[in-house]
C-alpha cells in the first residue's frame, strides 16, 4: 500500500480536509483546515480536487518520507523546504521519489504550513471527514513520529506547472479584522464598542485550533451577574468570558457556549487568525448590527 | 399526525451572528424546540438553505446562510406548530445511582440518599439540545424543586458514563472529560451514547425522550 511516513511530527501536525460542517446539532465542531485559502491553494497546486486531505503543521513544520512517487506542495506559512537535504521550492509542486524525505522547516512567518500530496491523504474518517478535531477527539489522532498515512490514487489532473505563482497574502505583526457586531452586543456596556474600535489585543500563548485567547482591554458586561443560557456558536465568534478577555473561536470551536458573543469575524479574518502567532497584535473594525436586528 | 394547531410565534427575535448567520432568540425552551423543528422541516423541503442548525436552551443558531436578512425578515410572523403529543419513542437508559455527589444532591433535595434513584428515575426527560461533547445531550424534565447548582470546583476528570445534574438539566458524559456537574449515577453502557457507524451517531438528539431505569450492581 502506498503511503507516507511521518519521521518528525513537530509540535502538532494533523490531517485536515474541509471538516465536518452540518453536525453542530450533535455537538460536533466543524473542524477542517484552519487556514482554508492556503489549504485550498496547496491542493490545487498539487492537482488535487477541492477538499482533499492534507497535513497541517504548527510552528515548526514536520518531516515525511514518501513510500511511492508523489508530488507534494508545501503552502501556507512560508518555511524552508528540503528533499533529502537539498533545498526545494516552497509553494510549488515538488516531485518526491519513493524513499525520499521531505522536510518542511519552521514557519518563517505565520503558524501553519500545509503539505498537499497528489492523490490526497486517506487516514481514518469520521462523519465523512479525515480532519483531526482537538476538541471532540473525532478523526485521526494528532500525528506522532512513525505514523503512516495511506495516499489516494494519483489525481486525474496533473499538478499545475511549476512556474505557477503561489501567492500568500501573509500576515504581519498586526492583523486588522472586520468584526460583525452581535448577537449579544446588548450584554455589554455601551463603552465596549468604543473599546473594540480603539483597543489592541495580543494573541496569547494559550491559543490553538479551538481558539485564539486575546489579551488586552477588558470588555465589560452590562450586568456581570447575568447568566446566558447555552446557545449555538457561529464560526468566527468572538466570545467574552467573565474575565472580559475575549476568545476568537477557530475551526475546532465548541458548538454551544454560555458566555456572550459580542461579534463574529468572516472567513477571511478566520484564515488570518489561523496564522497569528502568540504576540501578534489584533485590532477590530466593528461593523454595526444590520438594520433588521435594530427594530424593537 | 399532529392536530395542526398553531399559535402565534411568541416573538422570534433574529440576532446577527456574523455575515452568514442568524441567532434566533425564541424566549423559551418550548419555543426554541418548535422553532428548531420548523427550521428542520423547511430545510428538508428545500425552503431553507443552511449549513448548520444548532438548537440551544432558548435559541436556534442558523449558520451558513447566503442571505440572512431574508430569513430575518420572515421570522417575526412565523407560526410555530405545537408539538404533537408523544412525539417519538422513549429511549431507556439503565443507570446505577452510585455517583460521588449522591449524598450532596440528596442533602440539597432534602431527601435520604437512597431516595434519589426513585425521584430522579421517576421523571421523563427530553433532550433539549446537544453540546459540550459529541453524544452529550442537555436533558430537561427535572422539576424546579430538584434543580441544584454545579459543583463549586469542576472535576478535572469525570469518567465516561457519569450521570450529572446541574440547574434544570441532567446529562450523561459520553467520554471521560473534565466536568462540573453533580454526579449521581453511572450509565452501565456509555458506548451507546455515541457511535459513528450508526445513523444518527448520537443516541440522544434534540427532541429524544429519555427514561432512566435504576439498576443495582
Amino acid at each position: 500500500m502506498s503511503h507516507i511516513e511521518i519521521l518528525r511530527a513537530g509540535v502538532l501536525t494533523t490531517c485536515q480536509d474541509a471538516g465536518r460542517p452540518g453536525w453542530g446539532h450533535l455537538a460536533v465542531p466543524p473542524s477542517g483546515a484552519a487556514d482554508r485559502p492556503s489549504w485550498r491553494l496547496a491542493n490545487q497546486l498539487a492537482g488535487n480536487p477541492t477538499g482533499a486531505c492534507a497535513l497541517e503543521t504548527t510552528l515548526n513544520g514536520c518531516t515525511v518520507k514518501a513510500h511511492r512517487n508523489v508530488t507534494v506542495v508545501v503552502g501556507g506559512a512560508p518555511c524552508a523546504v528540503t528533499v533529502d537535504g537539498r533545498p526545494e521550492s516552497w509553494g510549488q509542486p515538488v516531485k518526491l521519489k519513493a524513499g525520499s524525505v521531505l522536510d518542511a522547516g519552521s514557519a518563517e512567518v505565520g503558524v501553519r504550513s500545509y503539505l498537499a500530496f497528489s492523490g490526497g491523504l486517506h487516514p481514518k474518517s469520521s462523519l465523512g471527514s479525515h480532519s483531526t478535531c482537538l476538541l471532540s477527539g473525532l478523526g485521526p489522532a494528532p500525528l506522532q513520529d512513525g505514523d503512516t498515512i495511506p495516499l489516494g490514487p494519483s489525481p486525474a489532473h496533473p499538478p499545475l506547472p511549476t512556474q505557477w505563482p503561489a501567492p500568500w497574502a501573509g500576515i504581519g505583526d498586526e492583523i486588522v479584522m472586520k468584526l460583525h457586531l452581535g448577537p449579544r452586543l446588548e450584554w455589554f456596556r455601551p463603552a465596549a464598542v468604543a473599546e473594540l474600535t480603539r483597543g489592541v489585543w495580543t494573541v496569547s500563548e494559550h491559543s490553538n485550533r479551538i481558539g485564539l485567547r486575546l489579551e488586552g482591554p477588558t470588555l465589560k458586561r452590562a450586568d456581570p451577574g447575568a447568566e446566558l443560557p447555552s446557545e449555538g456558536i457561529a464560526a468566527g465568534a468572538l466570545q467574552v468570558p467573565p474575565n472580559g478577555q475575549p476568545i476568537l473561536f477557530g475551526a475546532d470551536h465548541p458548538t454551544t457556549g454560555g458566555y456572550p458573543v459580542i461579534g463574529v469575524v468572516g472567513p477571511e479574518a478566520q484564515a488570518a487568525a489561523a496564522q497569528a502567532r502568540p504576540g501578534t497584535r489584533i485590532r477590530f473594525v466593528p461593523i454595526p448590527m444590520p438594520h433588521w436586528s435594530r427594530r424593537s | 399526525m399532529s392536530t395542526g394547531r398553531t399559535t402565534a410565534a411568541p416573538r422570534l427575535r433574529p440576532l446577527p451572528a456574523g455575515p452568514r448567520g442568524i441567532l434566533i432568540d425564541c424566549g423559551t425552551t418550548a419555543a426554541a424546540r418548535a422553532c428548531y423543528r420548523s427550521l428542520q422541516s423547511r430545510r428538508m423541503s428545500g425552503l431553507l438553505e443552511a449549513e448548520d442548525l444548532v438548537p440551544g436552551a432558548t435559541t436556534v443558531l442558523v449558520d451558513g446562510v447566503d442571505e440572512p436578512e431574508l430569513l430575518a425578515a420572515e421570522l417575526p410572523g412565523w407560526p410555530l406548530a405545537d408539538e404533537p403529543e408523544s412525539a417519538g419513542e422513549v429511549v431507556e437508559i439503565p443507570v446505577c445511582y452510585d455517583g460521588p455527589d449522591l449524598d450532596a444532591v440528596a442533602a440539597l433535595w432534602g431527601v435520604r440518599p437512597e431516595d434519589v434513584a426513585d425521584i430522579h428515575s421517576g421523571f421523563e426527560y427530553e433532550a433539549a439540545f446537544c453540546g459540550f461533547s459529541p453524544g452529550f445531550a442537555y436533558l430537561e424534565g427535572l422539576p424546579e424543586r430538584y434543580h441544584v447548582p454545579r459543583r463549586e470546583s469542576p472535576r478535572t476528570t469525570v469518567p465516561a458514563g457519569s450521570l450529572g445534574v446541574a440547574g434544570p438539566y441532567s446529562g450523561v458524559y459520553p467520554r471521560t472529560s473534565p466536568g462540573g456537574w453533580q454526579l449521581i449515577a453511572t450509565m452501565t453502557n456509555p458506548g451507546r451514547l455515541w457511535n459513528e457507524h450508526r445513523e444518527p451517531a448520537a443516541l440522544l438528539v434534540p427532541g429524544t425522550r429519555v427514561r432512566f431505569a435504576a439498576v443495582r450492581v
